[in-house]
């Protein structure tokens, strides 16, 4: 299927603490080009410091964060991320929106709208661009978020929880429209989830993060590899999978 | 649709206008109050019509200081919110004052205007823009401070610089809050520049007022306080208008911030 695959994001060994609290601690994760890999946490294990410490919001007390073979620590404008919140500014036109991160690095206005236009027909955004977001659906705003996230990072997003808001069959709907598009964006996804059986449905990899301060207390590959039919969550591997993961996650909250 | 929609909201203020007219044109056509006190609507009318002209030059008169009045408020107003916002120290330190000079009463620092700066233009542009800068200073902080932390944080991320952020996020958002306070501080306008008009001047509605007062001319009177209202609500109005031009997306907003 893949062949070689080259580690697109590289984060090593990446602690943090405020003031005398240790929020996480020495985690290490990487993604491979195309890569989609979950990170399923405890609540209060800081997957939002981690976060932030990849999207270089903040500086690790220890660690690296490489992307691309690139040192990024704590700079920002390299790895962009989106929320549950689709955070699509309701005084900008969809297409300024999506183009922000490019204007950000000092594009220009029309320029930076062309191209995020150009991929508006792959979004399912047709026609939406000179639309301000509250004219927009639930899903065609995560969609729009989606791509503007997708155009302020080189080969990277974070996702966080993106699709907890969207009803069982548009998140299902996005589901398959997301796999397909990493596929043809060449994309990598670190995607923040509670939803166990999304993170088995979509992920290569599966991380648990857990304890406190926070670790990566397992990492599990799930096979086999994508695509996969909406048939495997039916599956006896699928079942496996979720029972070794709650029990992980079980573990966790008792750490 | 939308249209006759908003006709039909306005029918009830409309009916409770008509009603008042009325009952104003019983009570003092009927003989319930005796004209001297009261003048009836059609001889304010009558007022209107025959000091119209000079209603009209009085009027421009205190047009004019109000615009400027107001424009000079709402610049530092943009200037002073902006600096209090980006520097918390200089918030801390002007806020308190800020709602202290909202305390002392404009007919006070009138006179003293006068005194300090003459019975022209300068004196009334200077109250006006004193009363109206309060209201959106306010408003402007307020909605700086009402920028989602969570889009800043967003647009950090995409490398953004404070500026940046500022231009993009922030005062976009405030912009809804600014036109709130602008439309308060338009009211304002008017009634602050006829108030520096009773202390000290030679044209303008407040004026006109003084006068008529002094001969006991209350039809007149009445007159001039509806041009004051009719210029105060065209003012509004205009405010109105320039929201929409600036903020076209609050069209498409389901929750309207009320104002």
């Amino acid at each position: 299927m893949r062949g070689v695959e080259k580690e697109v994001l590289l984060a090593e060994g990446l602690s943090k603490s405020y003031g005398d609290r240790m929020i996480i601690q020495n985690i290490s994760i990487s993604l491979k080009e195309g890569e989609l890999v979950s990170l399923l946490g405890v609540s209060g294990a800081g997957k939002t410091t981690l976060f932030n410490l990849l999207s270089g919001l903040e500086h690790p007390d220890q660690g690296r964060v490489r992307l691309n073979d690139q040192d990024i620590t704590g700079a920002p404008g390299q790895i962009s991320y989106m929320l549950q919140k689709d955070l699509l500014l309701p005084h900008k036109k969809v297409a300024d929106n999506v183009a922000l991160s490019l204007v950000l690095q000092g594009q220009g206005r029309r320029e930076a709208r062309d191209t995020a236009i150009s991929y508006f027909e792959s979004f399912g955004l047709a026609g939406t661009q000179d639309k301000y977001p509250a004219q927009l659906s639930g899903g065609m705003r995560q969609r729009a978020a989606l791509l503007r996230a997708f155009l302020g990072s080189k080969g990277v997003v974070l996702l966080d929880e993106p699709f907890s808001a969207l009803d069982a069959l548009t998140k299902r709907e996005i589901h398959r429209w997301y796999m397909g598009m990493m596929e043809q964006l060449n994309l990598a996804t670190l995607f923040i989830t509670h939803d166990i059986d999304e993170a088995i449905l979509l992920s290569d990899r599966v991380c648990i993060l857990a304890g406190q301060p926070g670790q990566i207390a397992a990492e599990l590959e799930i096979l086999p590899r994508r695509p996969r039919e909406l048939a495997f969550t039916l599956s006896e591997e699928f079942v496996a999978y979720k029972r070794q993961i709650l029990s992980l996650l079980e573990k966790g909250q008792t750490m | 649709m939308k249209k006759s929609q908003s006709i039909i909201s306005k029918l009830p203020a409309a009916a409770a206008l008509v009603l008042l007219v009325l009952v104003w044109l019983l009570v003092s056509e009927g003989g319930l109050v005796p004209e001297f006190l009261l003048p009836s609507p059609v001889q304010v009318v009558q007022a209107l019509a025959h000091d119209a002209p000079i209603l009209l030059k009085n009027a421009q008169v205190t047009l004019i200081e109000a615009f400027w009045g107001l424009g000079a408020g709402v610049i530092s107003a943009l200037l002073l919110s902006t600096l209090m916002h980006r520097t918390r120290p200089i918030y801390r330190a002007f806020y308190p004052l800020l709602v202290i000079t909202q305390t002392i009463p404009t007919i006070a620092i009138a006179p003293l205007l006068v005194l300090w700066m003459g019975f022209g233009m300068a004196p009334k542009v200077t109250l006006v823009a004193l009363t109206t800068f309060f209201p959106v200073t306010v408003s402007l902080l307020e909605g700086y401070a009402s920028t989602d932390r969570a889009a800043a944080d967003l647009l950090r991320s995409m490398g953004a610089s404070r500026w940046q952020v500022f231009r993009h996020l922030e005062f976009p958002c405030a912009l809804s809050y600014f036109f709130s306070g602008l439309r308060v501080s338009a009211s304002y306008a008017v009634v602050g520049a006829v108030i520096s008009e009773w202390l000290g001047g030679f044209e303008g509605l407040g004026v006109y007022m003084t006068r008529v007062k002094k001969a006991y001319a209350f039809d007149k009177m009445f007159a001039v306080i509806l041009v004051i209202v009719a210029v105060s609500l065209g003012l509004m109005a205009l405010v109105s208008c320039l929201r929409r031009l600036a903020c076209p997306w609050e069209a498409y907003e389901k929750i309207e911030r009320n104002d």
